[in-house]
């Protein structure tokens, strides 16, 4: 059989040699001769390898050497090490099980904002199209067309989306409640999120999202001067005086209940992680930084010249991480928070992001997208919430999006940590929703190599070592 | 002399052997929005099907 690549991702970071098994999901820390065993293994013979530690580790014996190796051989017979990659057939499985099932709904309860941020991918909330806001009716049919395709699924996920969906609370509350009628007598259980701009939550708002949202997000990007840059309002005054008092009451309030304050880092601040710092200080712990997605050429894109500035960012973020728990204040980065013990299963890992079959995003007059990134593109419409889904050619096409859908995948040890990728970010860049978006993959496999590191980290402090 | 530690992990071909149970968050509804991340994602079936 041809051996397969990269079935070991090997990498130094935070004074840890770390050896992730891509397959098995294994992650080793090791030392150095144990990390050049592993890296020349499927190259050499035994012999040639423990010939090449001799040479380059004089003072080490040769009987510890040859020790070193046959627990790296001892790993590989486990399969902790090199274990091959037989999921392909399995990549369409999941999606085959549940076939036309739906479990979440991105409702766009709002085209409209009361920001104007010039970077905004959903350009102000109209995503290209008219101003415009969900009513009751379309609302209450989309949470029902939810219920209709969920077959035996429990968990259903809705998140109030926009624009600002807050110009349109009063519609979310109805639908909320509505939701929360039926759910018992239906078999189902509403996890609701809500993310916002901030500027209109009040005392309202702040009681209904900690009594009925598993999770809310809220935007921020740090410093005042960068968030004032692109967050302002009609008039430009920017915001970021208005909505971080209200956010530091509401996060107050929550009483550990989820949130994330969610920042967006541009061609303007790559070095983010001075606003991460600024989050920290005005008191939030969850925390998430995300790359911009906006259109090519765009002011506000990352060039590569900011690609080693924002990785570094990542490792020092990660190193800052370390340090808080040592100092007893931790905070959390949502791209950080890998479960390596309960993480999902590998038919999650390989099924896809479910853009477009069991995720789909529904426009304030009730059309149906793949996403909440491809609303107002007009060849992905899928159909609507009345009729179902109509363009079920589209549909199966994001269907056949999986691991192994996307030649450029096949050799990178992060796939089953991205499932594949974002479909919106890979038709954004290439055209395709086959296509691969190189920079946004790059920057993954960092984040993933710094969340590997955290865990690592924390697992040796666990075990003393 | 122990050169190598490894770290507790689920393992993904164990994990092969019993299926999706498909209850798991989507991927892409929580705090990012613009990336595909399913790393940090919770298995709801993780107690069964470690």
């Amino acid at each position: 059989m041809e051996r397969e690549v990269n079935m070991i991702h090997q990498y130094k970071l935070g004074g840890y040699n770390i050896v992730l098994d891509v397959c098995s999901g294994a992650v080793h820390a090791v030392d150095d001769v144990a990390y050049d065993i592993i890296g020349r293994y499927e190259c050499a013979s035994r012999e040639e390898i423990l010939a090449e530690l001799a040479e380059k580790y004089t003072d080490i014996p040769a009987e510890e050497l040859s020790e070193c190796y046959d627990q790296v051989a001892a790993l590989a017979a486990e399969g902790q090490l090199f274990a091959p990659d037989t999921f392909e057939p399995a990549a369409g499985k999941l999606k085959e099980k549940t076939a036309g099932v739906v479990k979440a709904l991105c409702l766009h309860i709002a085209h409209t904002c009361n920001l104007n941020c010039a970077y905004c991918f959903a350009s102000q909330g109209k995503y290209h199209g008219d101003r415009a806001v969900m009513s009751f009716e379309v609302g209450k049919r989309a949470l029902d067309f939810l219920i209709e395709n969920s077959g035996s699924r429990r968990n259903l996920e809705v998140d109030f989306f926009g624009g600002e969906p807050l110009m349109n609370f009063d519609v979310v509350k109805e639908l909320v409640a509505y939701a929360r009628s039926v759910e018992k007598e239906k078999g189902k259980n509403f996890r609701f999120t809500l993310t916002t701009n901030g500027l209109l939550i009040d005392d309202d708002v702040i009681e209904f999202a900690n009594r009925e949202c598993a999770n809310v997000v809220l935007s921020l990007d740090g410093r005042r001067e960068i968030h004032d840059r692109y967050r302002v309002d009609y008039a430009g005054n920017g915001s970021f005086d208005r909505i971080v008092p209200k956010f530091q009451k509401l996060v107050e309030a929550r009483g550990g209940k989820n949130y994330y304050m969610r920042g967006t880092f541009t061609h303007a601040n790559p070095d983010f992680l001075k606003d991460v710092q600024t989050m920290l200080d005005l008191g939030f712990r969850e925390l998430s930084m995300e790359p911009v997605v906006c259109a090519p050429g765009d002011e506000s894109e990352l060039t590569a010249e900011d690609m080693p500035i924002v990785c570094e960012q990542y490792e020092k973020l990660a190193e800052l991480m370390l340090q808080k728990d040592n100092e007893g204040d931790p905070f959390t980065f949502y791209h950080y928070m890998i479960d390596l013990e309960g993480g999902p299963c590998i038919y999650k890992r390989i099924s896809g992001c479910g853009s477009g079959t069991e995720y789909m995003a529904v426009t304030p007059w009730g059309d149906l997208y793949p996403c909440h990134q491809f609303v107002g593109e007009e060849k992905f419409l899928l159909g609507n919430v009345f009729d179902g889904v109509t363009n079920t050619e589209c549909r199966a096409d994001y269907a056949a999006c999986n691991d192994y859908a996307r030649p450029e995948c096949r050799d990178c040890w992060a796939r089953l940590y991205c499932s594949g990728g974002c479909a919106a970010n890979a038709y954004h860049a290439t055209g395709s929703v086959r296509g691969v978006y190189k920079y946004g993959c790059e920057l993954f496999r960092k984040r993933m190599e710094c969340a590997i590191m955290v865990a690592v980290a924390r697992a040796m402090e666990e075990d003393g070592e | 002399m122990k050169h190598i530690k490894t770290i507790k992990t689920r393992n993904l071909c164990e994990s092969a052997k019993k299926g999706g149970c498909g209850e798991c968050q989507t991927s892409c509804q929580s705090a990012c929005k613009t990336s595909c991340g399913i790393a940090n994602q919770q298995c709801e079936n993780s107690k069964e099907s470690k």
